[in-house]
Order: structure tokens, then sequence, then C-alpha cells
């Protein structure tokens, strides 16, 4: 037997304060009409730092510290000048990165593998990307002077702390506005950690003001009028009261929801890489990705072998600490998405469709949940409709590539895709037909940051990354 | 598996009977996507394998080597001294196992004979009784210990393995190619490590690539036979599937990526790729397949990456010199190095290990 002995990241780089006050105008600041909370690892239940909540006092302070640093520095700012404070960030991110995916894999409870490996170098990339858009703004294709909006006001979620960090105020200040973010209120911490970047970074004061807390501190600050722009990454529940709240006023808004994507395994598949991707399509970050490929619909002719594969490569995956740097799926970030989870996974035993885990040991401590599939389901059954963001896979199948098109559509939402095959011509052809903001081709859930993400439906309006993801921040 | 193989798996012996169930059967396996392919060998190139995991596989890999010298200046000299090194590869520390097996060209097989089991199986002897099984699957019976020879570690004795059919570029007469298999079995060598008709494959003619693996398997009697795919040279890992499953059926005990003489030898994906196929095909017949990645593996570190891939691609049932096997000659004194390093804590110079 081949034991891998635990390979734990040391936790020693990481510099945790037992407080964390809110970043606003460049410096940490106590709450002037907030409490406070604490930020756990959900992988422990233990408590890693206490964070300050912004009351709507506080939000205003932050949002008028945006507002001045908009007017007098940021703003009138050319767009060289702007690229080499992004282009610095960016550098800084990348010496910092194993203290960066330390903090994160603490505070989410995503594998350290994710975080080092994926999300940090995403966060850099991103950085350098849009560093690059600064002074080239005129040539982007929105006019020869696209104009900034102003004060961005942005929340973003738990599933990738950083990285969304990154989505969000990486085009906003290359176009030449200043932000007010709320972190979620799981994870907040990375984010104060790029705050002290920030400063590292000697980025002008309020040019990025953080401010932590939970649902009511982000209405605040998307409700507060000298917000001009809104960015909201998050629930589709949320997403629609924000659209509410925004409507009728100047502010510009997007939003990025959730999904149900489908993830099509047609009979010619590379059967062991498609395998792969289902598995990377809905156990990355424990499913908790808005793309995640939660709908497998695999054609019917292939289906056994596809199945046994599956199951075969779900035996291989190793859950536990999220520190190990061998551990594949980490902790449920919250109890209360662990409760969401399991209250799904019952309603789908339920209806009738057959539940099966590979045998797994989870840990006593934490929110934990082993990788699940669903067979036997059907687009009737809700653990086919509803979002469930946590590593639970639901299998339909379809007979031909029509069929395949038509229940991959067949949701409410419509953010991401994956098409298995070997033959070009058929992707080309699926890839016109399925409504989803990205559609992979024999990969799944890859990010790049010159590669536009966004919704259709419910999934959400607007676009993130590449070119496209500048109109969102440009008066245009 | 593959819709293919279970459609197949009653007739699986009545593929070689022509050229076009061969033709029709090979390109009806999936594709590997390059792409991913790459990635998954590349992630599993990422596991943390540390003190106890570390130290087991160090152990396991010593036994898999198959401790090589393949030079056109190869004297009897060289393989004694190979040969004893094969048998106690740190002298001193009696704890560290033998290797798996001596591989030698055809004309050092008695020299190798002698110096690995003694005179008692030198050529024409009996070889020191190892009968070995493997076709149908069950664990091969390495036959213990010589008698009088020196202890050995791992399970068995060491293994003597020859390069035969014209190594390493296969282009002789089959008939050339059988008689230098009949030599190096007649000479004593329990292992034939052949090379496949790259030719042939390339140009698909896979009935005769399939029926000179048939034949070497017929001349090489009780001997094992690692079939040498040259992955370097066919260039996609569809190719390499293919010939993996052609190698297979025609009845391969092993499969080997590389001989070493070509500029690309074993990488983590080629070999990613044969462990499927291997676990494929014993899904499919029963018969379990060896796996033998070759040429430009020289550290532990990349020891390890190969264990890691076995053990999460085919499974633990191929974590052992039975199935799995580095064809490689500096790898072994960088194992004793990391060995050494992890009982004593510090790192030794190379002065401290033979050069053999």
């Amino acid at each position: 037997m081949f034991e891998y002995a635990p390979a734990p990241e040391s936790r020693s780089v990481v510099d945790l304060k037992p407080s964390y006050g809110l970043f606003i105008g460049g410096d940490f600041v106590e709450p002037g009409d907030g409490g406070s909370f604490k930020s756990i690892n959900p992988a422990s239940e233990e408590v890693l730092a206490e964070v300050a909540e912004a009351g709507p006092g506080d939000v205003d302070r932050a949002v008028r510290a945006a507002r001045r640093a908009y007017d007098e520095v940021w703003g009138p700012m050319s767009g060289r000048d702007r690229a080499k404070y992004l282009f610095r960030i960016a550098r800084i991110v990348q010496e910092r990165a194993r203290e960066l995916a330390v903090l994160e894999s603490l505070d989410n409870g995503k594998p350290i593998r994710e975080s080092r490996d994926v999300d940090i170098p995403l966060v850099a990339a991103h950085f350098f990307y849009y560093a690059g858009w600064a002074d080239k703004l005129g040539h982007a294709g929105f006019g020869p002077d696209p104009r900034p909006l102003g004060v961005a006001g942005q929340v973003i979620p738990w599933n990738f702390p950083l990285l969304m960090l990154a989505w969000k105020i990486a085009p906003a200040l290359a176009t030449g506005n200043t932000v007010v973010l709320k972190p979620a209120e799981t994870t907040p911490l990375t984010a104060l950690l790029f705050a002290e970047i920030c400063q590292q970074a000697d980025l002008p004061p309020g040019v990025v003001n953080i401010v932590t807390g939970a649902g009511a501190t982000g209405q605040a600050l998307v409700e507060h009028d000298g917000v001009a722009k809104v960015a909201f990454t998050g629930s589709t529940d949320v997403g629609r009261q924000i659209a509410r709240s925004v409507a009728g006023t100047r502010k510009k808004l997007t939003l990025e929801l959730g999904g149900k994507a489908a993830n099509i395994v047609f009979d010619d598949a590379p059967v062991d890489q498609a395998v792969e991707g289902i598995v990377n399509g809905i156990f990355f970050n424990q499913g908790h990705v808005c793309c995640a490929g939660s709908r497998l619909l695999v054609q019917e002719s292939v289906y056994d072998e596809v199945l046994v594969a599956l199951k075969r490569r779900m035996a291989q995956l190793r859950l536990g600490d999220p520190l190990d740097k061998n551990t594949d799926i980490g902790a449920i970030n919250s109890a209360a998405q662990l409760d969401r989870i399991r209250t799904l996974t019952e309603i789908g035993s339920a209806e009738g469709a057959e539940r099966w885990s590979p045998p797994c040991e989870l840990p006593d401590r934490g929110f934990w949940f082993a990788p699940t599939i669903f067979t036997g389901v059907s687009q009737t059954h809700r653990i086919a409709r509803d979002e469930i963001f946590g590593p639970v896979l639901s299998v339909l199948t379809f007979r031909t590539p029509a069929e395949a098109v038509e229940k991959a559509n067949n949701t409410p939402y419509g953010l991401s895709a994956g098409i298995w095959t070997d033959k070009g011509s058929r992707i080309l052809w699926m890839a016109d037909r399925l409504r989803a903001g990205v559609v992979w081709a024999n990969t799944f859930n890859k990010f790049d940051p010159t590669s536009p993400f966004g919704g259709f439906k419910e999934s959400g309006y607007g676009r993130e990354g590449g070119r496209q993801g500048l109109e969102a921040y440009l008066d245009v | 598996m593959t819709a293919t193989t279970t459609s197949a798996r009653s007739d699986l012996s009545e593929v070689g009977r022509s050229e076009a169930t061969l033709r029709t059967f090979l390109h009806g396996l999936p594709g590997v996507d390059q792409v991913g392919a790459e990635q998954r060998a590349a992630m599993l190139g990422t596991r943390s394998i540390k003190t106890t995991a570390k130290a087991w596989a160090i152990d396991l890999a010593i036994r898999m080597v198959d401790l090589t010298t393949l030079e056109g200046a190869d004297t009897p000299g060289k393989v004694r001294a190979l040969a004893a090194k094969a048998l106690r590869p740190d002298p001193a520390d009696p704890s560290c196992p033998a290797v798996a097996a001596l591989c030698v060209y055809p004309t050092m097989v008695p020299v190798a004979a002698s110096a690995l089991w003694g005179a008692a199986s030198a050529p024409g002897g009996s070889a020191g009784g190892g009968s070995r099984t493997g076709l149908l699957g069950e664990p091969v019976d390495g036959g213990g210990p010589a008698a009088g020879g020196p202890p050995v570690g791992g399970t068995g004795r060491v293994h003597l393995a020859s390069v035969a059919t014209a190594f390493p570029s296969g282009q002789s007469p089959l008939e050339i190619r059988l008689a230098d298999t009949r030599a190096a079995v007649a000479g004593g060598a329990d292992e034939i490590d052949m090379v496949i008709n790259r030719g042939a494959f390339l140009s698909g003619r896979y009935q005769q690539v399939y029926d000179e693996i048939f034949a070497v398997k017929a001349a090489c009697g009780d001997a094992h036979l690692k079939v040498i795919l040259e992955t370097g040279e066919l260039a996609t890992y569809d190719n390499v599937r293919r010939a993996s499953w052609l190698a297979m059926l025609a009845g391969a005990d092993f499969i080997k990526t590389s001989t070493g003489k070509v500029p690309v030898a074993a990488t983590l994906p080629v070999t990613l790729v044969m462990l499927e196929a291997v676990r494929d095909f014993r899904e499919a017949t029963g018969r379990q397949i060896g796996v033998k990645p070759a040429g430009g593996i020289k550290t532990t570190k990349d020891a390890i990456k190969y264990l890691v891939l076995v053990n999460e691609t085919a499974g633990e049932d191929w974590l052992d010199p039975d199935w799995f096997r580095f064809g490689a000659s500096s790898l072994l004194n960088d194992l004793l190095m990391q060995r050494t390093k992890l009982s004593t804590g510090v790192y030794s110079g190379p002065d401290y290990f033979t050069l053999d």
C-alpha cells in the first residue's frame, strides 16, 4: 500500500492578527457604527481572527474616501502611471504567493494545491493583464478616449475570495475607477492581506477600500448614492435584490450569478480525459464554483463505461486537511452551506435518484461532505435544476447531439458548458447552440484573464476578463 | 474500459486473426486527448511524498530497477561488476534490497548468469529454477534466492534480462531476431526485452507487428517478454495506446516505453497512457501486464513521480517489481543516496556509492 505521509504546508508564513479593522483611505481603521464578527477555519472550526463589521456610516466613509481619491489622484492620473501601480501589485502578489495561498486555504477550506497552483497565479495574471490595458484604453474599441465611471462598489463571494477580488479590482483600477470592495463574511482575510499589499505598493490612499461585513454591509454599499458602478458575484437571489435596488438609478451594474452547467460527453470522447474533466468540473474547489459542471450529460451508448471509470477515479480523490499538499478535496466553506448541500442531496434521494459516494472518512471537526454522484437523474429532479454549490454531480443521459443541446439549454441558468468529443465539427456545431457564456471543449474550469467570462439568463449579465471586461468600468 | 473491449471481451483472442480485425479493434480504442493526458500527469507530479512514504517508495523503487548496461564497449568485467551491484546495491547497508534484474546484451548473458547465480545456472543450467507463469496473471514466482548466492532483498532472486531482437533498431530479418532471442534465453536470460518493428507499425501493418511479437513470445519459452514500443518514435498518444494493446494482445508480459537510444525516452504522460492500457486490458481479459518506463529517469524525485502515477492510475496491484520496473542505470545511485539521507539525516557525496 502506498499511503502518502502527511505533507502539510507550513502555517508560519502567515502572520495573522487577532483582529482586523476596515481598510479605508489607505489605513486600517476601527469601525464607527458597526460591530465585529469572527472568521473561522472551516476545516477545524478554529477562530482565525476577529474582523470589523462595517455599518452604513463606515460604508459612507469608504465611498467618500474612494471618491476623493478618484477626483484628486486616480482619475487624473495617466494610464501609464496607473499601469505601474498595477504591475507593482501583480509582482508583490507573486512574491507573497505562498503567504496568500496558505491564508486562502485557512480561511476558505480549499486545498492548498488549488490555491497555490490555480488561484494565486491567476490573481497575479489578472493584475498583469489589466495593467497592460491601462495605457491602451483608446485602442480597446470603446472610442478614442473612454472615461472611467467613478467609484465602483464591488461585492464578492466566498468561493474564490482573492481571485474574485482580482477580477473586480484589476479592471476597475486599470480603467481609472476607484473601488470599495466587500468580501464575503466567511472569507475576509485575504482581502485584508491584499489591503496590506496595496500599502506595500504605495497605492494612493483611497483608491482601494475594503469594508468587511455581511449582507447588510453589502446592501449599504450597493445602495450608496456615491457609487457609480455596482459589480456583484454571488447567488442569483441576492443578484435579483441588487438589480431591484439599482433599477432606476444611474448606476451601471454587472452580475455574475449561479449556474447549473452541462458537461456533455459524447461516445467518441477520449474517455480517460473526459473523466478527468468531469472530476475537475464538479469536484474542483469542492464544487463551490458557479460554472461547475454539475450536470453530467452522457451519451447513452457509453454510459456504463463512463460511470465505471468515473467511480474508479472518484475513489482516488483524497479528502482532508486543506493545508496538506496532497489533498484533492477540502472543507465546505461554512456550516450554512453544508446544510444546504445536505438538504438538496436528501431531496435528490427522496426524488428517487441513486446516490453514490466512494468510501471516504470525513474528519471529526469542521465542515465536510464526501464527493457524491446521483445517477438516474432526470430533468424534472430538483438536483438537476437547483444550484447545489457543493461536490455533488447529477448524471443524466442523452441519445443525439440535438437532444444534448436541448437538455443542456433547459435550465434557468447559462454560465458555462463543456463538450467532450473527438470531432471538431461537432464542437463548433454545439458551441453555436449552447446558451452559455463559456463553452469548454475537451477541458473544463479553465480560466484566463484574456478570456471574457459571464452568463446568459439567470446567470447574470456583463462580462469580466478580456477586453470585454473593460467595458463594465468605462463610460461607453 | 472501452466499449470496444467490453463487446469484444469474449473474442479478444480472435482480434489478431486478420489485418482487418486488428485495425478495426485498434482504431476503435478511445482516443487520448494530449492536453488532458499531459495535465493529469503533471498534476500527479505535484504530489508531495515525504518521510515514511518516501522511505517506502525508495525501497520499492530500488527493488524495481532493471540495472542496465547496454554499451558497445561492454565487457565481462563490466557486467560482473554490475551484477555484484545488482545483488548488493549498498554494501554499507545490508538492509538495502537488491534490484529487480540485470539487463545486458545477449552476448553478455552467460557472464551475467554466472555472476548473478553462480556456476549452477551458467549457460545450459536450470537458470535457478525460476519458474515463471505470469502469462495468466498469477504473481510471478521468482524462485527465491539462488542457492549459495549472496542474500538478496525483495521477494525473489535478481532476474536476468537481455535485450534481443536486433536491439535497438529492430531492423533485421525476423529469423535473425528470433535467433537472437533464442540465444539469449539459452544463455540463461529469464526476461527478454524486444523492440517492436516501428516501421511496420507506423505504416499501418499491424498484423506484421502482431505476428512478430507472437513469434518472439514463442521463442522466449518460459522467459518473460517485455515489448519495447519506443514511444518517442510513435509520436502520438493514440499510437502509444494502440501499440500497447497490440503488444498485449500478441502476448507481451510487460510493455516498455523505450530503448533509451532515441532522444525522447520515458515520459510521465506516455507512462500514464500505458498504465491506463494495462488497467483496461486487465478489466477486459483478466490478464495483468507489467509496465516499464525506461530511459531518462535519473532521480529519486522522478522515480517517485512514476510510483504516484502507478498508484493513482493502475492501482496498487501494480506497485510491485513483478508489475512495474524502471529501466535505468543512473537512477540507482540517486535512490541509494536519498535512502542514506533518510536514515542518517545527512547527504553523503557520490564517492560513498559505487560507480559500477
